[in-house]
């Protein structure tokens, strides 16, 4: 069949890269982000942001600023001192079982900054332009404080305080694995103990479209609306109603419209969202907001920042004994939405990588400093665990003189499909689904044609050229998430997906999902999963999203979740359909329910040729006039699904990089992508997804980081100072596909969002250390990113 | 302060008073109500806001809307002719040119550009050209391809390259 017509049912629509419906509004302009709604009588907001990483706030001038043309309102700390401040979603306990530290993140602050950045006034004015002009009129009076910004100096003795109320910067401590003795005795006995010191640098997520809110509220009816760039809208709203505002959760509408990337920093709820909503019941105008590219710098929570030592053991036949992992996570001045189980439970859980390492224990010491606040970022955690496990095999196996490949054929966990062998229990909490690791490994050789470029590698140093292999080969939990066990774990929410099936009366389906896309492409797999169910056309399935007025409930998109539990709730109402349009195929055929089959969009006696389609079970349902005892009409149902597990995608990524022996410039020469996701039901969207992926976790390896001076500026907080992956820094990437089902879910999809961004940085970074080591550079780390010069210096050194 | 501009925008001739530091961007989407052209940065280095100016790729947070004035303005809103889809629009639709959209306008315009100049770009020439346009969500290799099939698409159509304007 054609793969571009939607009235096409021939053969189903799972598996097929349908070109995706959603793009027509997109390539002619007519999306609809959150900056293109204006509202009658609309307003917008402006902020004064502290200067400062850390200051005392001795006075906020309001006086000139409040009589200029078209303000109409001023707030500072001061007038939202009674107000909560938004809340963190996760708890994670200190080791001794205490309680983590949550300091107040206030929506204005009124005492102190705490980040450059931080917000002292908001200014809301007829215009954009005079809230931005009065804004800059308010004068605040600072005390410029001490500050912190190293993650692993936060702890120390002597180093400024970010909450006075948290001693040490502290926020927890905290340990996962096998006990430390354990641990430390099967690393003395090692026979080659492979030692890492490296900082995961901090990421500024730089979704191109900047986070929007405008807020609204009427007060005839009491109801607010909030339209806000979000992930996950239903949580917006719960966490504002129930924490920050204690206003009534169904009389606010929260409506993520469509929403130009968010790579996590769209998950979390920001001061923003509801100082907005605070500030238009006050003034009960319209209020938007849109955060400048220097905001966005600033504000959106950052990524990763972790700062740590790894040691991987070995024994004489170089299998893996033991893992022992300590680190600083620096979380930033406040306690982001996630923040906390980023460096933990999203971190730690996945230090078993795809080895059958039998000792691991991982020690994290997480901390406040006076910067952005870090959460999740693409693969939030799980980036941070495969780039240390990676970057220690493929060490190793330098240091060891064996080839990285042979080091992990050596070590992989055995091939499990977790139907007829069983889910795999790591070390570390987890228990995986199913998995064939050595496969990816094996595809990806081939693919790359592996003996022949080490030859080619021994050439390559005549032409001033070092050319390097790197190898990573990663695993990822996703499909987040079983409740019962995030729920153990700390969550302080449910993390199961709604979605909701309504025929209509002419057969016509209109689906609503708590899952949002924002990029992900869900109007047209979803609409691919319905159809093929449904045995209908794709054009008779409309997917609806990102409304809290439609959608009953939703967790969001993030965790490469939407398909694997969004889609699984989806699938599961469609089996209520299926079932009660037997009830009613079995009436209008005068047979019983349990003889009824479904296939092909026709309900079938079996072994007859007696059957009804579809639309007339679906009109029937609405005209019930020969119609079922005890059976009520409509067609319409609506599903929680909750995973019982995580799923566990897992792939191999190779780099093939050339070094210039005299500027240290990395050249990507080549990308190969194994991945496995299980089932697909777009290939083109899933192949989509890592390629956006991989050239984030590139960005990381050689060009992103964020850089804070000691004072606590961010001094690359623009897209002049801070490198955005382009272009023109990319081969065209080769990319390949393993499918090894999810056993647990209906679908037996794992979920591809993230795979990209997590597998690929340690790939190109042990490109860049075997290229090195090819030239008789014995170099174990450079600091990403792998600028020139620090390619370069490491040379020289 | 408002000085009297006419602009023409996709054809359109329309005669508005601005405030002399209002970006054309901002006319664009906020006077006009052209919301297809976005803002990604306030340093002119995303080129999500790329519209034409007499035919000419140009980032328009670059230019006040007072500079504007007596120009010939094209939007993504005016890409499509009566309905038909630019083979760039095609293209990345056909070759999962975006995810997000939100840069798309502004590859789109730039991509334009390009084609107009030269009709068989190579890849390098592709990426070199598309190297002001920041996308976080493609990894620009579907964004690649997008371009090659417009090239194509154009190239049977024997559409020959227009003459160069000049701002």
């Amino acid at each position: 069949m054609s793969t571009n017509n939607g009235k096409d049912t021939s053969s189903g629509f799972i598996g097929k890269s349908i070109k995706r419906v959603e793009d027509k509004r997109f390539t002619t302009g007519n999306g609809r982000y959150t900056d293109d709604i204006v509202l009658p009588h609309q307003t917008y907001a402006s902020f004064v942001r502290s200067p400062y990483a850390h200051a005392k706030i001795l006075n906020v001038d309001t006086s000139a600023a409040k009589h200029m043309s078209g303000v109409i309102k001023i707030y500072t700390g001061a007038d939202v001192a009674a107000v909560n401040g938004v809340p963190c979603g996760w708890q994670v306990n200190f080791k001794n079982g205490d309680t983590m530290k949550e300091p107040k993140h206030p929506l204005l602050v009124a005492d102190k900054a705490r980040h450059v950045g931080d917000a002292v006034a908001i200014v809301i004015a007829e215009s954009q332009e005079q809230a931005v002009d009065a804004a800059e009129a308010i004068i605040v009076d600072y005390e410029e404080l001490p500050c912190v910004v190293d993650g692993s100096k936060a702890a120390q003795a002597g180093a400024a305080l970010v909450h006075d109320d948290v001693p040490n910067n502290t926020c927890y401590d905290w340990a996962l694995g096998n006990p430390i003795a354990e641990v430390d005795e099967a690393m003395s006995a090692a026979a080659h103990v492979t030692t890492l010191e490296f900082v995961n640098q901090r990421l500024v997520p730089n979704a191109i479209e900047p986070r929007c809110y405008n807020s609204s509220y009427d007060a005839i009816t009491d109801k607010y609306i909030l339209y806000t760039s979000t992930q996950n809208p239903h949580v917006i709203r719960l966490l504002m109603c129930a924490f920050v505002l204690g206003i009534p959760e169904h009389k606010v509408r929260v409506v993520g419209p469509d929403v130009g990337g968010a790579f996590g920093s769209k998950i979390f709820h920001y001061t923003e969202e509801a100082l907005l909503t605070w500030c238009t019941r006050q003034i009960g105008r319209p209020i938007k907001w849109t955060a400048t590219r220097t905001e966005a710098f600033q504000l959106d929570a950052h990524g990763r920042d972790h700062i740590t030592k790894a040691e991987m053991g070995f024994d004489n036949d170089r299998k893996i004994v033991a893992l022992r992992v300590k680190t600083f996570a620096n979380l930033g001045a406040y306690l982001s939405t996630f923040g906390s189980c980023v460096p933990t439970y999203l971190h730690g859980t996945l230090l078993q990588g795809l080895y059958t390492t039998p000792k691991i224990n991982v020690d994290v010491t997480a901390v406040f400093t006076h910067t952005t606040p870090v959460d999740a970022y693409r693969g939030a955690g799980r980036p941070e665990a495969t780039y240390l496990l990676e970057r220690l095999v493929d060490l190793a196996a330098l240091e060891m003189n064996v080839d990285p490949v042979d080091l992990r054929f050596k070590n992989f966990i055995p091939p499990f499909d977790g139907v007829n062998q069983p889910g795999y229990q790591t070390q570390v909490a987890l228990q995986y689904d199913s998995g064939n690791y050595k496969g990816v490994l094996e595809k990806g050789l081939d693919m790359l044609g592996y003996a022949d470029l080490r030859n080619k590698q021994k050439e390559s140093s005549k032409n001033g050229k070092l050319l390097g292999i790197g190898f990573s080969t990663y695993i990822e939990a996703c499909g987040i998430a079983p409740s019962a066990v995030v729920g153990s774990l700390g969550a302080r929410a449910g993390l199961f997906e709604v979605g909701q099936v309504r025929v209509q009366p002419t057969g016509k389906v209109s689906v609503y999902t708590g899952a949002h896309s924002h990029g992900q492409g869900h109007e047209t797999t979803f609409a691919q999963v319905v159809a093929d169910k449904l045995g209908i056309a794709m054009d008779d399935v409309e997917i609806h999203h990102g409304d809290t007025e439609t959608v009953a409930f939703g967790m969001g998109t993030y965790g490469s979740r939407s398909l694997a539990v969004g889609g699984s709730a989806i699938v599961k109402s469609i089996d209520k359909i299926i079932e009660k349009g037997k009830k009613i195929a079995a009436h209008k055929l005068e047979a019983n329910a349990d003889d009824i089959e479904f296939a092909s969009g026709k309900f079938t006696v079996k072994g007859t040729d007696k059957s009804v389609s579809f639309g007339d079970v679906a009109l029937t349902a609405y005209v019930p006039h020969v119609y079922p005892k005890d059976l009520e009409p409509g067609l319409d149902f609506s599903s929680f699904y909750d995973p019982t597990n995580f799923t566990y995608p897992f792939g191999c990524h190779i780099a093939v990089v050339e070094v210039d022996k005299q500027t240290g410039k990395v050249e990507l020469k080549r990308f190969v992508a194994v991945d496995d996701v299980g089932n697909v039901v777009n290939p083109m969207i899933v192949e989509g997804q890592i390629h956006g992926g991989v050239v984030q976790g590139i960005g990381q390896a050689l060009f992103e980081g964020a850089e804070y001076d000691n004072n606590g500026q961010l001094t690359n907080a623009s897209y002049m100072d801070y490198c955005m992956p382009r272009a023109d820094d990319f081969p065209m990437f080769e990319t390949g596909t393993q499918v090894t089902p999810c056993p647990h879910n209906p679908l037996g999809v794992k979920g591809a969002g993230e795979a990209g961004a997590i597998g690929s940085t340690p790939a190109v970074v042990n490109a860049v250390i075997d290229a090195l080591w090819s030239g008789g550079h014995k170099v174990k780390d450079i600091r990403m990113p792998l600028t020139s010069e620090r390619v370069w210096r490491a040379m020289k050194n | 302060m408002s000085i009297k501009i006419t602009v023409t925008v996709n054809g359109v001739k329309h005669t508005d008073k601005v405030e002399p530091r209002l970006l054309l961007v901002h006319y664009l989407r906020d006077v006009l109500r052209l919301t297809g052209t976005h803002v990604g940065c306030d340093t002119s280095s995303c080129g999500a806001c790329t519209i034409h100016v007499n035919g000419k790729a140009t980032k328009s947070c670059t230019l006040l809307a007072v500079q504007a004035d007596r120009c010939k303005i094209t939007t993504i809103e005016g890409m499509a002719n009566n309905g038909d889809l630019h083979p760039l629009q095609e293209g990345f639709n056909q070759c999962h040119g975006l995810q997000c959209g939100f840069c798309t306008p502004g590859m789109i315009m730039t991509a334009a550009d390009l084609l107009q100049h030269n009709r068989k770009p190579s890849e390098g020439e592709i990426r070199t050209a598309l190297e002001g346009n920041f996308c976080r969500c493609t990894g620009y290799h579907n964004i690649v391809k997008s371009v090659q099939y417009a090239a194509e698409k154009m190239s049977a159509r024997k559409t020959k390259p227009k003459k160069e304007a000049t701002l």
